[in-house]
């Protein structure tokens, strides 16, 4: 009888929070977004999150399988990656490629740090911005939202055959359809054309093109509420992420409007919403401290655009919250709360 | 006024409605109770009586070992069957005085101060104190003589009474509140007057209302906390009552105030007033795999498997046994230690409160820090811990660490912080014997 009695450490209680199903609430936060996506585009969107899950999956099977390790699908961090990377890219893409973004992902960015918990950078934005260098056409070719006619944003859309040959719009060859992004428009033909954009009710709900997760500013919205009201995420990094977007956009918009597109058009295209609130706030790669967090989505929402409007990339989201990544060992060093019993007494003051 | 409280801290289960409106019952006297001479932190008592001699319930039958140490007296009246050790709350051995019980509880003769006391001298209060073997009753048993000597440079002006039983499952304090609040104030007024201060504060956290209007009743002045863990940790309820902050690696006297638990109150005023000494306690014996939960008054020596077979516990189908509160309790391997004056809880829990399962990596999720009540990085010194790493573990501020158990409770990952900050806390008290030998 005495044998059975298991003896740990206190404490005896615990809260019943887990890795793994942080790991699945996020998500399913993202899956309304994913979901918005496949309406838009279709099969080549579905194909995109299908390949990099499973990629991504057994990856982080055959990386474990390979470090000795017990593998840990269930705990949802592949999946994960393999959704946030889906999002971060163009539908269509193809397959292969996808297999590549997921491998730098989950084994360059993630494994050989030592796994789960050990990578200073995001997978997923590492898997994103290999692609994006390793391949700049296929991760810049944008298929047209549902319902697009022969215009998309008041400019001519492109149609493309099977083998990839510019063909006639209309004619049987067509394969796909692409189009400028919002983003697109602004880097290379300035603020006049996505001015009546920016007014419009598009860029929140989401019916433009882009990347599978950048199109509904809504839904990705709502996803992060959702992840508020849960306390997976706090308010810091999002809201400074956000906000400092948006200030930035005011002030620019403010010098000189015929040149930079307003705060609405910044904040809802592109990858700022899902970047504020799902990939700069992954634990791992982000800071611990409230303090830090804030300095840390600042640091986000001001690289971005920066990059957006003077460097040569018309987004700059992922590039952002890569630079920002490597700074969070020395923000959290910076951050620290301070320890209990250093605050000054107040001798008599506080008696009443 | 709202609720005062602290910053961090956590939210857990708890677990107290089976037992919170349980009266206290006394449970019989066991045939045999094993009264261990160390019940206290701080040098064990010395035995002064022999294997044969009759003792009677209240009557000394340890002597105090030195300064910081404490009286033990008979809880039963009867024969010394020996002095040997058996099985401990802490793992390892303790020396009791075994005593057959003859049934017939005869009490030793003690002076009581009465209402004299008012009258009485503070040195002579604080030695009966001292001779009645108080010591703290929330858990940590510290003699309680050795608070009311502060060094005459740390002047004390005010005494909080600690009611906020933030532990979950325990409702010994809960109903020590409830059927004794005229002894909580009279002892509370007693430390007063031995600490010779003029302010004294009872605090009780919110959920225990009952309590509140039956101390205010009583005469008190009640400061209502906030439900939250660990607001009944000494540091968090001055920092909650006063917003007084008591200084790293420094004791609650080096700003100004002496914090005693309610059940200390009471133990007061029964050794102060009515000359008897502390012999018995309320234990609240509960937890899943206890059919009939209840607020035992029970000897102390009694085993704790009379308690579990009192309360129709199942000890064949229960995984954890644990004396205290499930936060800071200590886990047991047998029912056999006996109660001590510490002892405010026991908790027998199904497998379902166990958790085998090897813990996940640290996701850097930060929820240990948010919980810290010491506003520490639990994790830091976790990982310091397990390196053995002295200089990590002093520059993580290992030593404030109070071992509340917030992190571990919140962690995700199930990591065992608490544990792995032991090892960090020993390496650093370890290394520091050492630079002090090599002096």
């Amino acid at each position: 009888m005495t044998n059975k009695l298991f003896v740990s450490s206190s404490p005896h209680a615990h809260g019943g929070a887990s890795s793994a199903r942080i790991m699945w609430t996020v998500t399913a936060a993202l899956v309304p977004a994913a979901a918005w996506s496949v309406w838009l585009f279709g099969i080549p969107a579905l194909q995109v999150i299908l390949a990099t899950v499973l990629f991504s999956a057994a990856f982080e099977a055959i990386s474990q399988r390979l470090a000795g390790k017990p593998t840990s699908l269930t705990d949802g961090s592949a999946v994960l990656t393999g959704l946030i990377l889906a999002l971060t890219l163009p539908p269509g893409l193809p397959i292969w490629i996808c297999a590549v973004g997921a491998f730098v992902a989950v084994v360059v960015a993630k494994a050989v740090f030592g796994g789960l918990g050990q990578n200073l950078f995001n997978p997923a934005m590492t898997g994103r911005v290999f692609l994006l260098i390793a391949f700049p056409g296929p991760l810049t070719r944008w298929l047209v939202p549902r319902g697009t006619g022969a215009q998309l944003f008041d400019q001519p859309v492109t149609a493309y055959d099977a083998s990839g040959g510019i063909v006639e719009l209309g004619s049987k060859a067509v394969d796909a359809i692409t189009a400028a992004t919002p983003l697109g428009l602004l880097s290379e033909r300035g603020a006049h054309a996505v001015a009546a954009l920016s007014q419009g009710q598009e860029i929140f709900i989401g019916q433009m093109n882009g990347s599978l997760g950048e199109t509904s500013g809504l839904l990705l919205l709502l996803g992060g509420i959702f992840l508020l009201i849960r306390r997976i995420v706090s308010w810091h990094i999002p809201v400074s992420f956000i906000g400092s977007v948006a200030i930035f956009a005011a002030i620019t918009y403010a010098v000189d409007p015929a040149h930079y597109a307003g705060p609405a058009f910044h904040v809802f295209t592109g990858g700022v919403m899902i970047g504020a609130w799902f990939m700069a706030t992954d634990y791992v790669t982000s800071p611990m401290f409230p303090l830090g967090k804030i300095i840390f989505g600042v640091g986000c929402g001001v690289l971005t655009m920066v990059i957006r409007l003077w460097a040569g990339y018309p987004e700059g989201v992922s590039f952002a919250v890569l630079l920002m990544n490597a700074t969070v060992p020395i923000i959290d060093r910076y951050t620290r709360p301070k320890k209990f019993g250093l605050r000054r007494l107040t001798k008599g003051g506080s008696d009443a | 006024m709202r609720d005062a409280t602290f910053a961090g801290g956590i939210h857990p289960s708890y677990n107290k409605d089976r037992t919170s409106a349980l009266g206290t019952s006394p449970l019989a006297a066991p045939e045999r109770v094993y009264v261990p001479l160390s019940q206290h932190i701080g040098a064990p008592a010395k035995p002064c009586v022999e294997k044969g001699d009759e003792v009677a319930i209240g009557q000394m039958i340890g002597e105090p070992g030195g300064f910081v140490s404490a009286p033990i007296h008979s809880s039963v009246s009867g024969k010394v069957a020996g002095i040997e050790p058996r099985a401990g709350a802490m793992g390892i051995p303790v020396q009791c005085v075994v005593i057959e019980n003859d049934g017939e509880d005869r009490r030793s003769e003690h002076d009581g101060a009465g209402d004299a006391w008012e009258e009485t001298p503070a040195d002579e209060l604080k030695e009966r104190i001292r001779m009645a073997g108080i010591v703290g009753m929330g858990g940590a048993a510290f003699p309680t003589h050795v608070k009311l000597s502060p060094p005459p440079d740390k002047p004390i002006d005010t005494l909080i009474l600690n009611g906020a039983e933030c532990e979950p499952y325990l409702t010994a304090d809960h109903r020590t509140m409830l059927e004794r609040a005229t002894d909580v104030v009279a002892g509370a007024r007693i430390l007063a007057r031995i600490l010779g201060v003029a302010r004294t504060v009872v605090a009780v956290e919110s959920n225990k209302p009952d309590a509140i209007q039956a101390l205010d009743g009583a005469g008190a002045e009640i400061r209502t906390l906030a439900v939250k863990y660990p607001q009944g940790a000494e540091k968090q309820i001055i920092d909650a009552c006063l917003q007084r902050q008591v200084p790293s690696g420094g004791l609650p006297m080096d700003v100004g105030v002496v914090v005693q638990n309610v059940g200390t109150a009471v133990a007061v005023a029964d050794a102060v007033i009515r000359g008897r000494p502390l012999t018995e306690r309320i234990v609240t014996v509960t937890g899943d795999a206890v059919g009939s939960p209840a607020n035992l008054l029970v000897r102390v020596g009694t085993p704790v498997g009379e308690l579990l077979a009192a309360c129709d516990a199942d000890l064949d189908g229960a995984a954890k046994l644990v004396l205290g509160g499930p936060m800071m309790g200590f886990a047991q391997t047998t029912p056999e230690p006996p109660v001590t004056k510490g002892t405010s809880g026991v908790l027998l829990l199904t497998g379902k409160h166990v958790d085998t399962r090897p813990p996940a990596p640290c996701i850097r999720c930060g929820r240990c820090a948010r919980a810290c009540p010491m506003r520490l990085v639990p994790t830091e010194i976790g990982r310091a811990g397990l390196a053995r790493d002295v200089e990590a573990s002093r520059s993580a501020d290992a030593m404030d660490c109070v071992e509340c158990g917030s992190c571990a409770h919140d962690c995700p990952s199930r990591i065992p912080l608490v544990q792995q900050i032991r090892l960090a806390k020993a390496a650093v008290t370890e290394a520091a014997r050492r630079e002090r030998g090599t002096r």
